[in-house]
């Protein structure tokens, strides 16, 4: 069994080494000098946070509801209601549970062209051309509307991480044992002072790890980005799409390079995100 | 008074049917039964963290049956103790209090009042994970005193302890129930135990409760 472990290891270590051998530092230092890639670097950076802030923002209220919809003391409850009743919700929550499993799932070109097709809509269309109007008003007057803006590069790392965000959280509340929060509320808590007060407190690492995964998902972001928001260079160029671009002019080397910066970027996060999640366990809603 | 009138309870295949019982005020009421037979599903029924089928709860005359938990003013302190993990002892004690809107000073006096009666003064500054079992309990009972419950549920508490403890949390309940002058509904499966707390005896069998005399050897019928 190991060995198929040692063989894995041993293909991800000779494919980053083959990377790093086939560039050297002056391809590095020729592709950063270029200001089209610099943007591309910004973009990334940018637009991962902000897509991983808004994956947490989804993630946490629905991988509670989630949890706790499935947890001990709501199976209790259901015990009060009718079979055909339990059968119903059971059903419900399982239904919900595969719908935002979709985007793991869903081919990451079916995603791009699924958000495409939905801003082409009548409601697609007035959000896209209100979006426009209220970064206008901003003085954003370059940003015209979502689709083939950077709005569209958010969107798109946003609805595939989002599902990764949210499948964390609800194992890491899953693993928090809701009695101290039953107990809350016989004390004069709120449902919602329960969960901020109790649960949320004790899920700090899962949210960590929601974060960091939901920030690297999005920077390995290409199909829907390619689709929904283009290639177009200083505008939605991301780091993924670097390569693609570099890789589709033929210059393979700027291909690995840009590569071997995603690469690094991913290393380092991953890495903070192990130092500091170190020292838990997985009882303390750990996930990574 | 509190007074349990005709209570029916389901879950799942499991059932408790017309469940009646009345606690005068102040008294050290204990619920013994074998295992299984649906103690801590009544006891959480009265402290609002189950929905009943049918009947009435009432606390000093009030109706509480579907009251939310929040609202009942009944204290709870499960078997397992359920402190918060992220809290230390002293805002444990406070928690009830925080969210019910008292002030600093008045949160400040009660928890220290509590922690002087219980002998929590020394751990205030802990985290639960590196308090003893006996440490815990007590925690748990000042927790649930700290808002001045009408009624003071207690499940098992004393159940996990070993013999010295037990003892002497034994003791420090009787003071604590008459020095704060609360209702106590205490479930245990110890007839001792139930003999020297109780002041009156109660015992759930077969989906009904009825009123018996408890003492150091043993329960006997009232009838």
């Amino acid at each position: 069994m190991s060995f198929f472990g040692v063989f894995y290891l041993a293909l991800i270590i000779a494919m980053l080494v083959a990377d790093f051998r086939f560039t050297n530092w002056s391809d590095m230092s020729s592709l950063l000098s270029d200001a089209r890639v610099r943007f591309s670097i910004w973009l990334s950076l940018i637009s991962c946070t902000i897509a991983a802030i808004l994956s947490l923002w989804v993630a946490i209220p629905t991988g509670f509801v989630l949890a706790r919809l499935g947890s001990e003391s709501m199976t209790q409850r259901l015990g009060q209601r009718s079979r055909g009743f339990r059968r119903l919700f059971n059903g419900a929550r399982y239904f919900i549970d595969t719908l935002l499993d979709i985007p793991i799932v869903l081919p990451p070109l079916v995603v791009g062209i699924s958000l495409l097709v939905l801003f082409q809509t009548p409601v697609g269309r007035w959000l896209d051309q209100r979006t426009g109007e209220v970064f206008a008003s901003l003085g954003y007057a370059g940003i015209r509307g979502i689709t083939y803006e950077i709005p569209a590069v958010i969107l798109a790392q946003f609805t595939v991480a989002a599902a990764f965000a949210i499948r964390t959280m609800r194992n890491t509340f899953e693993q928090i044992d809701d009695r101290p929060e039953r107990v809350a509320v016989t004390l004069g808590a709120s449902h919602y002072q329960a969960f901020s007060m109790i649960a949320l407190p004790q899920a700090w690492r899962g949210i960590v790890a929601a974060f960091t995964l939901a920030w690297a998902r999005s920077l390995g972001e290409f199909g829907p980005i390619l689709i929904f928001a283009g290639t177009a260079r200083m505008k939605t160029e991301v780091l993924s799409t670097t390569v693609y671009l570099n890789f589709q002019f033929g210059n393979l080397r700027g291909a690995v390079s840009a590569s071997l910066i995603l690469v690094t970027l991913a290393i380092v996060v991953l890495i903070l995100t192990r130092l500091i999640t170190l020292g838990g366990n997985s009882k303390k809603g750990v996930i990574v | 008074m509190i007074s349990v009138q005709q209570l029916r309870l389901c879950q799942g295949d499991f059932e408790l049917r017309q469940v009646s019982f009345e606690i005068p005020s102040n008294a050290y009421a204990i619920l013994m039964g074998p295992t299984g037979c649906g103690k801590t599903t009544l006891l959480e029924s009265i402290c609002g963290l189950r929905a009943i089928v049918g009947g009435k709860i009432l606390v000093g005359g009030d109706e509480i049956t579907r009251t939310p938990p929040a609202q009942r003013q009944i204290g709870y302190v499960p078997q397992d103790s359920s402190l918060f993990p992220t809290m230390k002892v002293y805002r444990q004690i406070a928690f009830g209090m925080e969210v019910r809107g008292f002030s600093k000073s008045e949160r400040d006096q009660r928890v220290e009042e509590l922690a002087s009666s219980l002998d929590l003064t020394e751990i205030l500054d802990r985290y639960p994970r590196g308090l003893s079992g006996g440490e815990r309990q007590r925690v748990a009972l000042a927790r649930a005193l700290s808002f001045r419950p009408r009624l003071l549920c207690l499940d098992e508490p004393l159940s996990a302890l070993d013999g010295d403890t037990r003892n002497n949390l034994t003791k420090l309940l009787k003071k604590i129930q008459q020095s704060e002058s609360v209702t106590v509904l205490h479930i245990t499966h110890n007839v001792e135990e139930g003999a020297q707390l109780g002041t009156i005896h109660f015992r759930l069998e077969k989906g009904q409760v009825r009123e018996v005399v408890c003492e150091d050897s043993g329960v006997k019928n009232t009838t």
